[in-house]
């Protein structure tokens, strides 16, 4: 099966004066039909830039290098003249951002913001917009709708602002939609609904989604796919399986024990990750994660590592996985692991 | 739980109500009680705009209340002398949520750590006091060369740390922490709350925590209090909270927490909850009942009382036979 999305070798940079911040360093990502893919990271890994890439709407001072490649359902990305990429944006891609309250525009009504979307995609006529509008409002789970459409952003609550983005995001049935950290502004019983609401739309109008998050709970609920990213590169990709429970990269398994969990001991200390991210201007040429990994050696901060493949979709960049490094349980000592089990 | 230890802060049926023009109110609290031990961690749950920062600001002090009492040490906090407020002051110190905006730019990094110990006289001379500034770095993971620089020149988990180095550096007894994780990333919330962890063991430190994310909760918590909308409605030892939550509200919120395991995740039956919390038209009866799936006529009609259902576990609703079968 041929893929909706693939992005090959993107590359972004950032114009500053301090120099140019290389916020994504060449990754290839690609997302299925009607799949559901997460891109994991902290703040300032490039996650936010790459999800904002697809849909090229990275503004000077940044820039997508020369050469990266974007493939959208067979059609070059890159390439989109001003008028193809108006089609693209919002009416076969759309994206979700975290702060809704910005995203919207106060001085319009919620109702005419979703409009605005259907007006020009699908051509609708205004009495068929309004009432497009409305429908759209009660399947995000928006009650009294009608009443609901002719109020401002400031009129709603958090969840509700959120929920229109996610009307608007949908009023055009995309074949992808971008979730950037969609749920965390808002509090947890709020982000259960949504992300319920989400996947609920996900099977009604066949969409691929990409979740960008930091938040690995969310993940797990959602994701068919996950990729770890960190420093502007992919360090681990694999389905939801793999990267929780047959985790190859120190980084993503020091990810996954820095947060404590409701199921397991408390008042046992958490592994912590000393340190912080390397500066993306002046980049560093090993693995970006060597100075704060404990398995650290000589090789890795010299040369970044490449992909070792564990199965058709696990892999992990990691010079653990070369032949010669030693055995870390766990990680690339699988003997070892079975005993802890 | 010792029983016949002395709380060291006791908050009793505290009321919080702020105007909002038109003669009409909002309560922020309404009625809220409980105790705080020696050297132990409180958590305080609840979602945006139950009244659990409020709470924490007015136990310190930094807001009046509206009626209820807190104390400290026995004293009220809100009834002292002067003289009385200001070794208060020393005692009870707070960490601020957002490590950017708690932070004076134009200050070095030794000046803001200092200024308590200025304001209450503790350092006996200059070098004194630039060793207590040395001192109160280390302690929380910066260095000596730190001491001259500037905020701007820091990432937000260690912008967090020299917030905590302040609060520290008046040798407190009391410290309230205010989401002091939410601003960072995951990697850096395990070396601040690791921190945390190591600093009460060595100071005898309490803690009042204040956070939404209950599993950080969970794990730096001794007791939880769980708010809603103003309210306490439970309150527990962490671990019987979570084994065992007897309230519909923290059953709801202890559900929707997703659970970093996909296997798990696939299992369990998640509890989503309709609406959101908003007050109640009519000021009677249980906050939660609008969203709630046990909700009776008695709910609308009288607010619950907290009571002890096992031995320290506390909760606030009318119908926990039906609820917890």
């Amino acid at each position: 099966m041929s893929k909706l999305l693939e992005i090959e070798d993107l590359r972004v940079c950032y114009h500053t004066y301090q120099g140019d911040v290389q916020s994504v360093r060449g990754i290839d990502l690609d997302i299925g039909y009607e799949e559901s893919v997460a891109l994991v990271g902290e703040s300032g890994c490039g996650k936010s830039v790459t999800g904002k890439s697809i849909l090229r709407l990275i503004q000077a001072p940044g820039e997508i290098r020369e050469g990266s490649r974007i493939t959208f359902d067979g059609r070059d990305v890159m390439a989109m003249s001003k008028k193809e990429l108006r089609a693209y944006r919002g009416g076969e891609a759309s994206i979700i951002f975290q702060d809704a309250l910005a995203s919207l525009n106060p001085t319009m009504t919620v109702g005419r913001q979703i409009m605005e979307n259907l007006l020009y995609h699908r051509r609708l006529s205004k009495k068929e917009a309004k009432a497009e509008a409305v429908r759209l409002l009660e399947s995000v789970g928006i009650p009294k709708a009608e009443q609901r459409v002719n109020q401002y952003p400031h009129e709603l609550s958090g969840g509700m602002r959120q929920r229109v983005m996610i009307a608007i995001a949908f009023a055009c049935q995309p074949k992808l939609l971008i979730a950037d950290e969609p749920t965390t502004a808002l509090d947890v019983t709020i982000q259960s609904q949504i992300l319920k609401l989400l996947k609920q739309l996900q099977t009604e109008n066949h969409t691929s989604i990409l979740l960008i998050t930091h938040d690995l709970g969310v993940v797990a609920s959602i994701a068919e796919r996950i990729f770890v990213m960190y420093s502007g590169v992919i360090m681990e990709r694999g389905s939801g399986e793999d990267i929780f429970y047959r985790t190859r990269h120190p980084y993503t398994r020091a990810l996954l024990r820095a947060v404590p969990r409701l199921d397991g001991d408390s008042k046992q200390t958490l592994d912590s990750i000393e340190g912080t991210p390397p500066d993306l201007i002046a980049p560093p040429t090993g693995c970006p994660f060597a100075q704060r990994c404990k398995y650290c050696m000589p090789v890795c901060e010299k040369q970044m590592p490449e992909s070792t493949a564990f199965s058709e979709r696990h892999s992990a960049a990691c010079w653990l996985h070369h032949e010669m490094a030693p055995k870390v349980a766990g990680i690339n000592d699988f003997a070892e692991v079975l005993r802890e089990v | 739980m010792e029983r016949e230890r002395k709380p060291l802060v006791e908050v009793r049926e505290l009321k919080k109500y702020f105007p909002v023009g038109h003669k009409e109110v909002v309560k922020a609290l309404d009625g809220v009680s409980f105790e705080i031990y020696q050297g132990e961690t409180v958590g305080l749950v609840g979602e945006s705009g139950c009244g659990k920062t409020t709470c924490g600001r007015i136990i310190l002090g930094l807001y009046d209340k509206t009626d209820g009492q807190v104390l400290y040490r026995g004293r009220d906090v809100h009834a002292m002398s002067r003289s009385e407020q200001y070794a208060f002051k020393k005692n009870a110190q707070i960490v601020f949520q957002d490590p950017y905006s708690s932070l004076d730019p134009r200050m070095t990094v030794a000046d803001i750590i200092a200024e308590g110990i200025d304001v209450h006289h503790l350092a006996r001379d200059r070098q004194d006091r630039l060793q207590k500034i040395y001192y109160y770095l280390n302690a929380v993971g910066l260095n000596e060369s730190h001491a001259s620089r500037f905020v701007h020149e820091f990432s937000g988990g260690q912008r967090q740390r020299i917030g905590i180095a302040r609060a520290l550096a008046v040798e407190p007894e009391f410290i309230m922490l205010d989401e002091p994780i939410s601003a960072l990333d995951v990697s850096i919330q395990a070396q601040v709350v690791n921190l945390l962890v190591q600093l009460q063991k060595e100071k005898g430190l309490t803690y009042l925590f204040v956070a939404h994310d209950l599993a950080m909760v969970k794990h730096i918590s001794d007791r939880i209090v769980v708010m809603y909308l103003g309210t306490v409605v439970e309150t527990a030892a962490s671990e019987a909270l979570y084994a065992r939550p007897l309230h519909p509200y923290t059953q709801v919120l202890i559900s929707a927490i997703p659970i970093p395991d996909p296997e798990k995740e696939r299992l369990r039956a998640a509890q989503t909850i309709q609406g959101e919390a908003t007050v109640a038209a009519a000021a009677e009866g249980c906050q939660f009942r609008t969203r709630c799936r046990y909700a009776t006529e008695q709910c609308a009609r009288e607010m619950p009382e907290l009571r002890e259902i096992e031995p320290g576990h506390f909760a606030a609703c009318h119908n926990l036979n039906v609820v917890n079968g």
